[in-house]
């Protein structure tokens, strides 16, 4: 039985549930001992059991999900993978959470990401980093490496993430996996620790396109504890299509110098494929994208300064004591935040900063603007645009710590969406040097039933294998 | 740190080449203003539950060294 289990789909596992031909216990501790069993680093907490029997009937029909570290869950360490909430157990749990249980997905485990979703690659944990599961010398990508990981090596059915600057899509094309990030303000960020406040969307991080259509559907939701949240208009349906007539696609960033040439054969091979499907392609312009990068790492690191401000010693986390107040403060933000969180204070300080505000942040505020105009402009031609979703494919752990402006390019592809607010999916279209590449089809603002959908024809046609299991 | 955030500012710097004469910035890409929700009362975390997280725990408040001496 336990074989079969693993080939499930998280929605082939509830149906099964819910038509009383699986426990939901015993699929449970199926999960429960296949996280607890992860070598990859992908785990920081692993439930001991299940949290009673799902409703009956609910949507997700009691399969487990992973979460990542950033959510809180009431009574479970919650640390953003920090050293500065080390044994952190939040009185409260996250929205995203809750409406999950709700639905029937009790919480498998806490996943590893990089400290404060600040990463792509996971290696800024302050607890070690997470192993890809297609070749255990690379990295998973980041930040939410550890959802990524365990759903591709199969120590989770299904995850969430969060995705600020890529996040979600990013390692989800690292791994082999779907990752979808929402149209911001869809999902409500209610309990999820704050890295950029107006880029920062759950979702998640799957196997296939259903199942990410799936949570996604019982995810969305205005939420009274998130102002900024809303009701999705059009709601969040399951994908059924299997062509794509009709469907116009503009395809942006395949000449892009970096792109990795294995990566761009793989990406054009899937638009080939959407086309004999029926979609009509066209090459569109963004002209103001290739500058999200820069006025990503102005916007996300200014926020972030601003919200990393609570750590100070005083209401939760870690403390180093002193008999003076100010020092007391000062050493515990240098004693456990990571080199990464503190690049970043320092950078969202100085781009803040009197005299120099105009220059970063305004400058970014106005290439944000642009970049809106962009997709705007594109979506009255087109009704989705295809990118690659990261420009390589899995790199060596170590390979971009030296050097940080490498680390932040592999956000190229992914950061435009962020500044946008509008939904992104990566699913697997191919492999490249024997690593997974990925897809990214971005659509307008709360369009995400008609991305899955485009993106359920697609993966059909493309027939992506996993990661091969021993 | 000293060498890597110049070559960081320095991409970022790219962004002065676009002509972004009177363009509005853009803070928030959700067009919300005054959400606002009925004054109603409601729980609220017990004190003792707020606390529990707390380095230095103390009745009713959060223990902070002296802010006095520097």
């Amino acid at each position: 039985m336990s074989a079969d289990l693993l080939a499930l789909s998280g929605a082939e596992a509830g149906a099964l549930v819910r038509a009383g031909e699986l426990s939901a216990t015993e699929l449970f501790e199926f999960w429960r001992e296949r996280a607890a069993g992860d070598e990859l680093g992908s785990y920081l907490w692993v439930a001991d059991g299940p949290e009673g029997d799902p409703p009956a009937g609910s949507a997700l029909g009691g399969v487990p999900v992973a979460v990542k570290d950033l959510f809180c869950v009431e009574g479970v360490p919650s640390a953003a993978a920090s050293r500065i909430l080390e044994g952190y157990r939040p009185p409260y749990s996250a929205t995203a959470v809750t409406r999950l249980r709700e639905a029937g997905a009790p919480v498998l485990g806490k996943t590893n990401q990089d400290e404060f979703a600040m990463g792509s690659s996971t290696e800024n944990s302050g607890f070690g980093p997470v192993r890809n599961p297609w070749d255990p010398e690379r990295v998973p990508g980041g930040s939410s490496g550890g959802s990524a990981a365990a759903v591709a090596a199969g120590t989770a059915p299904w995850a969430i993430g969060t995705d600020t600057g890529g996040s979600i899509r990013q390692p989800a094309a690292l791994c082999g996996v779907v990752g979808l990030k929402p149209t911001y303000g869809a999902v409500s960020r209610h309990g999820m620790i704050a890295f950029a406040s107006s880029l920062d969307q759950c979702g998640p991080l799957t196997r296939n396109v259903a199942d990410a259509a799936l949570l996604t559907a019982a995810l969305v939701g205005r939420d009274p504890c998130d102002s900024t949240s809303l009701e999705h208009p059009e709601g969040v349906t399951l994908p059924t299509a299997e062509r794509l007539e009709g469907v116009r696609v503009g395809i942006w960033g395949f000449e892009e110098e970096g792109l990795d040439p294995g990566v761009a054969e793989q990406c054009r091979r899937a638009v080939a494929l959407a086309e004999e499907l029926g979609a009509t392609v066209e090459e569109i312009e963004l002209p103001h994208a290739p500058h999200a990068i820069s006025a990503y790492y102005v916007i996300a690191p200014a926020e972030a300064s601003a919200n990393l401000a609570r750590y100070d010693g005083v209401r939760y986390g870690r403390r180093t004591e002193s008999d003076d107040l100010l020092e007391m403060y000062e050493r515990t933000r240098h004693d456990y935040f990571g080199e990464e969180v503190r690049r970043r204070i320092m950078i969202g300080t100085y781009a803040l900063s009197s005299g120099y505000y105009e220059a970063y942040y305004g400058t970014a505020q106005k290439v944000r603007t642009r970049i809106v105009e962009d997709f705007r402009s594109a979506f009255e031609r087109v009704d989705l645009v295809i990118t690659p979703t990261s420009p390589t494919v899995a790199f060596k752990l170590g390979e971009r710590v030296a050097d940080p402006l490498s680390m932040y390019l592999s956000d190229f592809y992914t950061t435009p969406a962020s500044l946008a607010g509008i939904p992104a999916i990566s699913i697997p279209c191919g492999l490249s040097e024997g690593l997974p590449v990925g897809l990214q089809l971005i659509g307008p603002a709360f369009s995400e039933s008609r991305v899955l959908d485009a993106a359920h024809a697609l993966e059909r046609a493309i027939g992506f294998e996993g990661v091969p299991r021993p | 740190m000293v060498e890597e955030l110049p070559k960081i500012l320095g991409h970022i710097e790219t962004m002065e080449t676009l002509d972004l004469e009177g363009v509005e910035p853009t803070s928030h890409v959700v067009q919300l203003e005054n959400v606002l929700r009925e004054d109603v009362p409601r729980p609220s975390l017990p004190v003792e539950k707020a606390l529990e997280q707390a380095p230095d725990p103390q009745p009713g408040g959060f223990g902070v060294p002296s802010p006095g001496r520097s």
